[in-house]
């Protein structure tokens, strides 16, 4: 990549294709964009932690009930 | 044969990379509209990256719903930006390029835009990503441009290539 951030234009109508710099509102939305993916990202793998915390605190109570492991990972899929 | 499957416009990267891929004044007379995608994004990750998909120069009113796999499990998330899986990225194994194909029908309609995505990073290894994403565009406007970029990364590599198709039901 060369340091000047660009674009291709494909205008469908006429073929022509340029190479323009990207404009100062598309480098800000490009710079929003991953810091709401950072947002988004976070809060996903928060919530994928606290599904897999509340199944493993599933399995054991299940575990401390008499339950065999088998039946206890069968009841929490 | 007839011809009902017709190539609009290509492009292929060239040396120093793209940032954006834009097709520009797209004409309205098909009914649907196909772009393939051939990627590879400057990320520097073995997981790939995904792609961005701007309509008529907006990246808002979109929701989605995306079915992956890794390699070794599946799963399906929900989100709410432009983001589509999935192309290959600078760490993985190199010279390959992910492969995407949207699907827009109805694109000249006044109705909101139902779109399909499917996409494969490529890669000789253990983790590669697929997917498969029902994207809803909540805009009654009629696409007239279409931009593609890449979401991690700086933009797409040398020899990405996009080409956008228009689809008739009639000849």
């Amino acid at each position: 990549m060369s340091e000047t951030l660009t674009k291709i234009v494909v205008n469908c109508e006429t073929g022509e294709q340029q190479v323009l710099p990207l404009t100062a509102e598309e480098i800000a939305q490009r710079e929003a964009d991953a810091a709401a993916f950072a947002v988004a990202e976070a809060e996903r793998i928060a919530a994928a932690e606290a599904v897999a915390a509340a199944r493993a605190s599933g399995i054991a109570k299940l575990l401390a009930l008499g339950l065999t492991e088998a039946e206890a990972n069968a009841l929490v899929k | 044969m007839a011809l009902t499957y017709q190539a609009i416009a290509t492009t292929t990267v060239g040396s120093g990379g793209a940032s954006n891929i834009e097709f520009t004044s797209i004409p309205q007379t098909f009914t649907d509209l196909v772009v393939l995608l051939s990627g590879r994004s400057t990320r520097a990750s073995t997981d790939g990256d995904n792609f961005t998909l701007t309509l008529n120069g907006s990246t808002s009113n979109f929701t989605w719903r995306l079915l992956y796999a890794d390699g070794s499990n599946a799963a399906s998330v929900s989100g709410s930006n432009n983001t589509n899986p999935h192309l290959s990225a600078a760490n993985q194994t190199a010279n390959t390029f992910g492969n995407a194909m949207v699907y827009i029908p109805n694109y000249a309609g006044s109705n909101y835009k139902s779109i399909s995505v499917d996409g494969v990073s490529e890669t000789n290894a253990t983790t590669a990503y697929m997917g498969l994403n029902a994207v809803l565009w909540s805009n009654t406007a009629a696409i007239t441009s279409i931009a593609l970029g890449v979401y991690h990364g700086t933009g797409f590599v040398q020899h990405s290539t996009a080409t956008l198709y228009g689809i008739k039901n009639t000849v």
